[in-house]
C-alpha cells in the first residue's frame, strides 16, 4: 500500500482560503482576488530581455540552485576580517620583479586604458625599472624589461589581492594583509595614496612616485610594526568588519565615503604608534597622512569584502556574484557557480561631479576593484547610509534610500552586521543574483571615483555607474550551461 | 541604580555585533521587563558601560570596546532560573534580528517588487497565481516554489520538460503545482483565475480541465450542491509524460481536508496506467472518488454532475433554461463559437454523434476534421467551412495577442456577425461564461450581435437560431437569472447545461423535431 505523501503547512493553510496571493501577470486576476476580498500582492513584472527566458527558466530550475546559493551566501555572511599584518608586495604576494598586478579582469597593454597605462608606467619608475614615462612606456609596449625578462600583467583578483582605480601593485609597494578569523584565509590591498595626483588615478610624476616611496620607507614599516603590535595585544587585531559596521551608522557607505571608517582606523592605531618608540616626527607624519586621506580606510574595506565573497567562490550552482571589477576597459563580473571565468564587456562612463575644469570628455570608464564593496552589499548598496554620496548626481536622500531599495531586488539576502539606520536598522543588501539582474534590468549601483582618460592626468571627479547589463547575460548564459541535464 | 544581590547571572560576550546604544537601551530595558529577570543589561563593552555593569554587580569577562556584553540576573525567587535566561537570550535575538521590510522606516515609500521572489521574501503568501507569458512562467513558478508556496499556473506554452521538474520539486516539497495553463482553482471558497462564485459544500474537484471544472461546479450548485475545493492540474497532468504528478499531490492535499467528501476528478481521457495509480493512490488515503472522464464515447459532463448528485443522494433537477424552445424548421450549418476549451470538446463529441464530422480548430479523433489553417486563419476557415464547425476561440493560437475570449468577445462578435449573414447556417452555438475573471456583462456585450444577427436573417428569409450554454450560478458577479434573462431577451435560447443545449442545436442543424 502507498503511503500518503505529507504535504507542508502552507498547503493546509491554502486549503483553508488563502488570506494572501502573490499574483504576477494579468492584473485582472488581482483584482477578482481583491473582489473576494483576499489580500493580494502584485508583482511589477516586466519580461526580461529577449533571448534570455530559456536560460533563466533552466537556471531557476537547476535543483542545486536555491541550496547552492543559501550556502554560498551563508560563508560570505559568515566571513570575518581583522587585519593581522603590513608587508612589502613581494613578500605578502610572492611578487617578482616585472609582474604587475591591476585591477578588473585580464587586459594587455594594448587594451589598457589611459589610467591603467599611466600606473604602470608610475609603476615601473618607482621600482626603478626605467629612467623616465618614455622608456618605461617602450617597454610595456615592448612587454619586457631592458633585461629581456617578461613583464607580466595580471588581474589583482587572481592573487587573493583588490586594487582601487587602477590597482597597480608592484613588489616594493606595501599591501594590507586582513584575515578572516574563523578559516585564515588572507586577501591583501595596497596603501592608499589619498586623492588627486596619485598613481591609482594614472598619474606618475615625480611627487607621485616620491609620496609612493615615502609609503614603502616610513608608512609600511611604522604601520606593520603598529599593526602586528595590536594583533598581538590582549585587545587582538583591529576588526575591520566590526568597523564597516559602524561606519555605515555613521554617514560613510565604504566605497566613495570613508570618512568615519578612516577615523575609527586611526583612533585604533594611534596608540600602538605612540608606543612604539619610533622616531615622533615619522610618527606624526603617519598620523597626519592617513587622517589627512578620507579615503584611508578603503583599503581596508576593500580586502574585507574581498575575502568575505572570496568564501562564497566555487559553489556549484550557485548564481551569487563573487566579483565586480573595472580594469578602465571593461567591467568584468565572476560567479560561484562558474569558477574563476569572467564575464566581461564595455565598462561605462561614470556620471557626476568634475573637479576644477575638467568635464565628463576628460573621464575614463569605470576603474578599479573597488566594485567589490557592492559585491558585498555596501558602497552604493547602502546609499541609504551615506546620502551625501547622492549629491554627486544631483540627488537628495530620497534617491540614496530609493537606490538601496531597488538593490533588494537584485540580492539574495540582508546583512545581519551592515545595517542601514535610517531605514529601520533593515540589513544592507547583500549577494547580487545573476538571475535577479537579467530579469529586472535593475543593475547593482556603483559609487566610483572617475580616472582621467588620460594617462598621468589623475582623478577628475566622482559619481555613480552601473556595470554593463551584458556582463550578466553572459554569466546567465554560462550558468545555464553548467546546469546538470534532467534525467 | 539598583545593586542587585544574589541570584543566577548569565554573562556573555559576543564579538564582531554592533548596534547603537539607543537600540541596546530600548532592548536592555525590554529584556529587563521579562517576568523573574532581576536585572538584564546589553551594551558594547565601552569603559562607561563596564563600569555600570560591574556597579550592578557583574563579573566581566576582558572585552574590547567592539564587543558586545549581555548580562543577566535573575530573581532569587524564580522558580526556573535557567529557563528565565533562555527566554532572555530568545528575547535578545528576536530584539537585535536586522529589521525587516515592516520596521523600514525611511521615506519615499517601497518601490513595488519586480520578481516572484522579491515579493514573496517581503510579502509572504501560500500561493502565487502566474500568468505571465509562457516562456517567463517556470522561472515565476520556480521563485515560488523556492519561497514554500503554491503554484497556480494559468500561463499555457509552458514546455513539457518544465512541467515535469516544477511539479517533481512541488510534491518533494509539499505543495501544489496546478497548470500549466490552469485556467480554473477554488480554494477554500476563494475563486483563482475564471472561477464561478459557488455554494461551499462537501464535494471537490480535481480537474485536469478548467471550463469543464467550472461547468460540473456550477450545475452542481444549481442542484444545491456545494463545492470545497477545486485543484486544478493543467490539462497535461493525466497523460503518462507527466504521470497525474499534480493529481497525485491533489488527492493527498484533500485527504486530509475534513470537509472534503467526496472527490471528483474531472479529466479529458487519461493514460490508463496513471488512472490506475492514481486510484491505488486514493484507496490508500481512503478518499472517495468519482472519475468524470470526458471524451467523444463518454458521459457528458451534465451526466457527470448528474452521477454526483446521485451519490448524494441528491435528486436531479430539471436543469434551467430561458426564452423559446426554438422549434427546428430547414435543416442547416451548425457553428459553435466557443470560449471554454473543454465546453467545445464536448459539444463537438455531441453533435458529431448526429451530425457526422465536424471541422474543428481542436478536432477530436474520428469525429471531426482539422481546418486547413491555424491561427486566425482557422477561424474563417471554420466560418466559411461546407459543412457543420466548431471553433474554440479560446485557443492558445487564436489569443496571441489578444485576451482571452472570456475576458474580449471582440473576436466572437464579430464571427457571430460573420455566421449570421451566412444563408447556409442554421444555428450559432455559444458559450458564455461567468464568475471571476470573466467579463463583467457578457449578455450586455452578447446581447446586441445576437438581435442583429437573427433580424439580419429574418430580413433574408430565414431563420437563424442562436443557443446559448450559459455557465454560472446564482452567486457570481454577473448574476446568472440576470444574463439569461437578457440574452433570452436579445433573441437566444438559452440553458445551463452544454450537453442539452448542443442537443437543441444538433435538433436545429438536422432540421428535425
Amino acid at each position: 500500500m502507498m503511503l500518503p505523501d505529507a504535504m507542508s503547512a502552507s498547503v493546509s493553510e491554502l486549503l483553508s482560503g488563502p488570506s494572501s496571493v502573490t499574483t504576477v501577470g494579468v492584473e485582472l486576476f488581482a483584482q477578482a482576488l481583491a473582489d473576494q476580498a483576499v489580500a493580494t500582492h502584485a508583482v511589477e513584472w516586466r519580461p526580461p530581455p529577449s533571448g534570455t527566458e530559456g536560460d533563466l527558466a533552466r537556471v531557476l530550475a537547476d535543483p542545486r540552485r536555491a541550496e547552492a546559493n543559501r550556502s554560498a551566501l551563508q560563508r560570505v555572511l559568515a566571513s570575518g576580517a581583522v587585519l593581522v599584518d603590513v608587508r612589502p608586495a613581494h613578500q605578502a604576494l610572492d611578487l617578482r620583479p616585472g609582474t604587475f598586478l591591476h585591477a578588473g579582469p585580464p587586459v594587455d597593454w594594448d587594451r589598457a586604458s589611459g589610467p591603467l597605462r599611466g600606473a604602470l608606467v608610475g609603476a615601473l619608475l618607482l621600482e626603478g625599472l626605467a629612467d623616465d614615462a618614455t622608456e618605461a612606456e617602450g617597454l610595456l609596449a615592448a612587454g619586457t624589461l631592458r633585461d629581456g625578462s617578461p613583464i607580466v600583467l595580471d588581474p589583482c583578483h587572481h592573487h587573493g589581492t583588490v586594487g582601487p582605480m587602477a590597482g597597480v601593485v608592484s613588489p616594493s609597494m606595501w599591501v594590507f594583509e586582513v584575515a578572516d578569523p574563523g578559516s585564515g584565509r588572507r586577501a591583501f590591498c595596497s596603501l592608499n595614496e589619498g586623492l588627486g595626483k596619485v598613481l591609482r588615478y594614472g598619474a606618475f610624476g615625480p611627487e607621485v612616485v616620491e609620496r609612493l616611496r615615502w609609503m614603502s620607507a616610513v608608512l609600511g614599516p611604522l604601520l606593520q610594526q603598529a599593526v602586528r603590535r595590536r594583533a598581538s595585544s590582549e585587545a587582538g587585531p583591529v576588526d575591520v568588519r566590526s568597523i564597516v559596521a559602524q561606519m555605515l551608522q555613521m554617514g560613510d557607505e565604504g566605497h566613495n565615503r570613508n570618512r568615519a571608517g578612516t577615523m575609527m582606523l586611526v583612533r585604533e592605531l594611534v596608540p600602538e604608534l605612540l608606543e612604539l618608540g619610533a622616531d615622533p616626527g615619522q610618527v606624526a607624519e603617519v598620523v597626519r597622512f592617513c587622517n589627512g586621506n578620507d579615503h584611508f580606510f578603503l583599503n581596508l574595506v576593500m580586502p574585507a569584502c574581498k575575502l568575505a565573497l572570496d568564501a562564497g567562490r566555487d559553489v556549484p550552482g550557485s548564481t551569487l556574484v563573487v566579483a565586480m571589477a573595472r580594469n578602465g576597459t571593461d567591467f568584468g563580473i565572476q560567479v560561484s557557480g562558474t569558477g574563476d571565468r569572467w564575464f566581461t564587456a564595455p565598462a561605462l562612463v561614470p556620471e557626476g561631479l568634475f573637479l576644477g575644469s575638467y568635464g565628463p570628455d576628460d573621464a575614463n570608464p569605470d576603474i578599479g576593484d573597488s566594485a567589490i564593496t557592492e559585491t558585498a552589499g555596501i558602497g552604493g548598496f547602502a546609499m541609504a547610509a551615506a546620502p551625501a554620496i547622492v549629491a554627486f548626481v544631483g540627488g537628495d536622500s530620497g534617491t540614496a534610500v530609493r537606490t538601496t531599495r531597488r538593490m533588494y531586488e537584485i540580492t539574495l539576502g540582508e546583512h545581519p552586521v551592515f545595517q542601514i539606520a535610517s531605514m529601520g536598522f533593515r540589513g544592507s543588501p547583500v549577494g547580487i543574483d545573476v538571475t535577479s539582474v537579467v530579469r529586472t534590468g535593475i543593475l547593482p549601483q556603483i559609487n566610483t571615483g572617475m580616472a582621467g582618460r588620460v594617462a598621468g592626468t589623475g582623478q577628475v571627479g566622482a559619481g555613480l555607474v552601473t556595470p554593463p547589463q551584458e556582463c550578466f547575460e553572459h554569466a546567465l548564459t554560462a550558468l545555464a550551461a553548467e546546469v546538470p541535464d534532467r534525467s | 541604580m539598583n545593586v542587585v544581590g544574589p541570584g543566577r547571572t548569565h554573562v556573555e560576550v559576543r564579538h564582531g555585533s554592533y548596534h547603537d546604544s539607543v537600540t541596546l537601551l530600548q532592548v536592555s530595558s525590554r529584556l529587563g521587563a521579562l517576568p523573574d529577570v532581576a536585572a538584564a543589561q546589553v551594551a558594547m563593552a565601552t569603559p562607561l558601560n563596564l563600569d555600570v555593569l560591574s556597579s550592578m554587580g557583574f563579573e566581566l569577562p576582558a572585552t574590547v570596546p567592539d564587543d558586545l556584553l549581555v548580562a543577566v540576573r535573575v530573581d532569587t525567587a524564580a522558580p526556573d532560573p535557567e529557563g528565565v535566561v533562555a527566554q532572555v537570550l530568545t528575547g535578545l535575538e528576536e530584539a537585535l534580528r536586522p529589521r525587516r521590510t515592516g520596521s523600514d522606516t525611511g521615506g519615499s515609500g517601497e518601490a513595488a517588487a519586480r520578481t516572484t521572489a522579491a515579493s514573496l521574501r517581503r510579502d509572504p503568501s501560500p500561493l502565487v497565481l502566474v500568468s505571465v507569458p509562457g516562456a517567463h512562467a517556470a522561472t515565476e513558478a520556480w521563485d515560488a516554489l523556492d519561497h514554500g508556496a503554491s503554484v497556480m499556473l494559468f500561463s499555457d506554452n509552458v514546455s513539457l520538460a518544465d512541467e515535469v521538474a516544477l511539479k517533481t520539486a512541488a510534491a518533494d516539497r509539499g505543495l501544489l503545482v496546478m497548470g500549466p495553463d490552469c485556467g480554473t482553482a477554488v480554494l477554500g471558497g476563494v475563486g483563482l483565475g475564471f472561477a464561478g462564485v459557488v455554494r461551499p459544500g462537501p464535494v471537490s474537484l480535481v480537474a485536469a480541465s478548467g471550463t469543464g471544472a467550472q461547468h460540473l461546479m456550477a450545475l452542481l450548485d444549481l442542484a444545491g450542491v456545494g463545492v470545497r475545493h477545486c485543484i486544478g492540474l493543467g490539462g497535461r497532468d493525466l497523460g503518462a509524460a507527466v504521470g497525474g504528478l499534480g493529481a497525485r499531490s491533489a488527492l493527498t492535499a484533500l485527504a486530509s481536508d475534513e470537509a472534503t467528501e467526496l472527490v471528483v476528478v474531472v479529466s479529458k481521457p487519461a493514460d490508463p496506467e496513471v488512472v490506475s495509480q492514481l486510484e491505488a493512490h486514493a484507496a490508500a488515503l481512503g478518499s472517495e472518488l468519482v472519475w468524470a472522464v470526458l471524451g467523444p464515447d463518454r458521459p457528458d459532463l451534465t451526466a457527470a454532475a448528474e452521477v454526483v448528485l446521485d451519490r448524494r443522494g441528491v435528486p436531479r433537477p430539471v436543469w434551467r433554461t430561458w426564452g423559446e424552445v426554438p422549434v427546428p424548421g430547414e435543416p442547416g450549418l451548425l457553428r459553435g463559437l466557443f470560449a471554454g476549451g473543454t465546453l467545445c470538446d464536448e459539444s463537438m463529441a455531441i453533435a458529431a454523434r448526429r451530425l457526422g464530422p465536424i471541422a474543428s480548430n481542436v478536432p477530436l479523433d474520428d469525429t471531426s476534421s482539422a481546418l486547413d489553417a491555424s491561427g486566425p486563419g482557422a477561424l474563417s476557415a471554420a466560418l466559411t467551412a461546407a459543412g457543420h464547425a466548431v471553433v474554440d476561440l479560446g485557443d492558445d493560437t487564436l489569443t496571441v495577442g489578444r485576451a482571452h475570449p472570456m475576458i474580449d468577445p471582440t473576436l466572437r462578435l464579430e464571427a457571430l456577425a460573420e455566421a449570421g449573414a451566412d444563408a447556409r447556417v442554421r444555428v450559432v452555438l455559444l458559450d458564455v461564461v461567468l464568475g471571476h475573471g470573466a467579463h463583467p456583462d457578457p449578455a450586455a456585450a452578447h446581447g446586441p450581435a445576437i438581435t442583429s444577427a437573427v433580424a439580419a436573417a429574418a430580413r433574408g428569409g430565414r431563420a437563424l437560431h442562436v443557443v446559448v450554454s450559459l455557465v454560472g450560478t446564482a452567486a457570481d458577479p454577473q448574476g446568472l437569472s440576470r444574463q439569461g434573462e437578457a440574452l433570452a431577451a436579445a433573441g437566444a435560447y438559452v440553458l445551463v447545461s452544454n450537453a442539452q443545449a448542443t442537443a437543441v442545436a444538433t435538433d436545429l442543424a438536422e432540421g428535425r423535431g
